[in-house]
């Protein structure tokens, strides 16, 4: 049964791929939209040049630096206002009005006195923040009162009780948060480039659709898309590590 | 039970409610009254600043085009997300089929897709409505798969044996997943918001994100200023005009589920 559905899912990719190439065969100008059979050679040339990985690692590395900044103060903050009773409730307005306002507001603000390396690191830890701190409030609300009630009758302390009861309370919702800023981390860091030139992979794809590179533009747009898709599979492999005790996990490696 | 009427708590509330953002708000008003950094205008200059700009002809040259092509946009990956989303969620075959296909499309970010569709479509607008529907798009589609896909069996095959009418029963299927759509329709609705900034950053003679970078570039710090607390105040408009709209559509499942609604 798996083979088959991966077989119609190879088959899907082929219909796709052969789609495309007749479409645009039939109906543009290759020097608008180039077709696969060009856009391919091209992409497995960049992978062997040192500039694509350079520029990836810079993508990455903004992505990966703005990730810890925003996992880290979330953490932090979301379990300092989920564990003081009230300051939720002091805080809830505030927090519902900033986490809608889009981070890129931040471009034209930061631009007159940070640089862009700095604001494109920003711009993924302000985007990443606000879903790890949701994530850890919704958290810490589920924490089940009985374990604390016991914890507290076995007299584990105040950081005793967060490190065995919160903690792992708030770990799979963590988890839920890392698969879902890793896309939004590496959208960011791109956005970066393409707006204000950071250089990366969005600064590399920008400038070579401004100098008329088509096909080149192509091949890095496929190939951020397979970036995208190996870091994807990183965070549901980190993710499946640490939560690997987890009740959905374990049925998942039964099943 | 806690003492004092209705009246009272809610009053209670309101000030737990605005407190915070209003000290904010008069502690940067004070901070910045004195502020000689142009970069960091006086608050009380902003303001004046936002009703020179925004309550004028402006509104309707960049704030209405802004808007337009975001409610376009995103009311045809609306239909398009939910009806792919269906189809995808309810056969098996067509779920094996896309998946790979949809898993690439998921993860590659949108603004990538903007300087792909300024070379295949041009600079008019048609490539930023394009763009802004991708971003939307997929959050939506998947979402819908997987309600369609997760709504009980036992109800399927009860409406089966029942012998509703196919229709009546894609419709209740419709149903069964509106809280996945919802969710994948609010995610979508943050999203399609930073790409509309976005493209207009990159590719436009209007807009609200044309307009800002417009003053940012020209020195005219106030009026940036005031552009950036607008498109923050849009989507946090929004937002509350989504949950307004869901709380709505889902009265149902609240009802249903027995849950409360978030206090």
């Amino acid at each position: 049964m798996s083979r088959y559905r991966h077989g119609l899912g190879l088959a899907g990719l082929l219909g796709a791929a052969v789609a495309y190439e007749l479409v645009v065969r039939a109906l543009f100008s290759p020097l608008h939209v180039p077709p696969l059979t060009a856009i391919a050679p091209e992409a497995v040339r960049l992978l062997g040049e040192a500039r694509f990985w350079t520029a990836t690692g810079r993508t990455l590395l903004a992505a990966v630096v703005g990730l810890a900044i925003a996992l880290a103060a979330g953490v932090v903050l979301g379990f300092a206002i989920g564990s003081v009773p009230g300051l939720l409730r002091v805080t809830s307005s505030t927090l519902d009005f900033l986490r809608p306002v889009p981070s890129i507001v931040l471009i034209p603000v930061l631009i007159l006195v940070l640089d862009v390396k700095e604001i494109t690191v920003l711009l993924v830890a302000v985007s990443c923040f606000w879903i790890v701190l949701f994530q850890v409030l919704y958290g810490v609300r589920e924490v089940d009162q009985v374990a604390v009630d016991t914890a507290r009758s076995f007299r584990l302390g105040r950081l005793a009780r967060i490190v065995h009861v919160t903690w792992p309370t708030v770990l799979p919702y963590l988890g839920t948060a890392l698969r879902l800023i890793v896309s939004v981390a590496l959208a960011l860091a791109l956005t970066g480039g393409l707006v204000m030139g950071t250089a990366g992979l969005g600064e590399m794809i920008w400038s070579s659709q401004e100098s008329g590179e088509v096909t080149g533009m192509y091949a890095l747009v496929l190939l951020t898309g397979g970036i995208g898709v190996a870091v994807d599979l990183l965070a549901r492999l980190a993710e499946r590590r640490l939560l690997h005790w987890h009740v959905a996990t374990r049925r998942e490696v039964a099943a | 039970m806690r003492a004092g009427g209705p009246l009272a708590r809610g009053a209670a509330g309101a000030g737990l409610a605005l407190g915070l953002p209003a000290a904010l708000l008069a502690l940067w008003w004070v901070a910045s009254a004195g502020s000689t950094n142009i970069f960091l205008p006086p608050l009380r200059v902003i303001v004046e600043a936002f009703g020179r700009v925004w309550l004028s002809g402006t509104f309707a040259d960049d704030v209405v085009p802004s808007l337009w092509r975001l409610g376009a946009s995103y009311g045809a990956a609306l239909v398009v997300g939910v009806v792919a989303g269906y189809a995808i969620g309810r056969w098996p075959v067509a779920r094996a089929l896309t998946s790979p296909l949809l898993a690439y499309f998921r993860v590659l970010p949108a603004p990538v897709m903007i300087p792909v569709l300024l070379v295949a479509v041009g600079i008019g607008d048609a490539t930023k409505l394009i763009v802004i529907g991708l971003g939307a798009l997929w959050p939506i589609l998947l979402n819908t798969a997987d309600g369609v896909r997760a709504v009980d069996e036992v109800q399927l095959e009860t409406a089966a044996a029942f012998r509703l009418p196919v229709w009546t029963r894609h419709r209740l299927t419709l149903r069964a997943a509106t809280p996945q759509i919802f969710a994948g329709a609010r995610q979508a609705l943050g999203i399609s918001i930073i790409v509309m900034v976005v493209s207009e950053m990159l590719m436009s003679t209007d807009g609200l994100g044309f307009t800002v970078t417009q003053f940012q570039r020209s020195f005219a710090i106030p009026e940036m200023w005031s552009g950036v607390l607008l498109i923050g105040a849009l989507g946090f408009a929004l937002a509350k005009l989504f949950e307004l709209v869901e709380r709505r559509a889902l009265r149902w499942h609240r009802g249903h589920t027995g849950r409360e609604e978030p206090s």
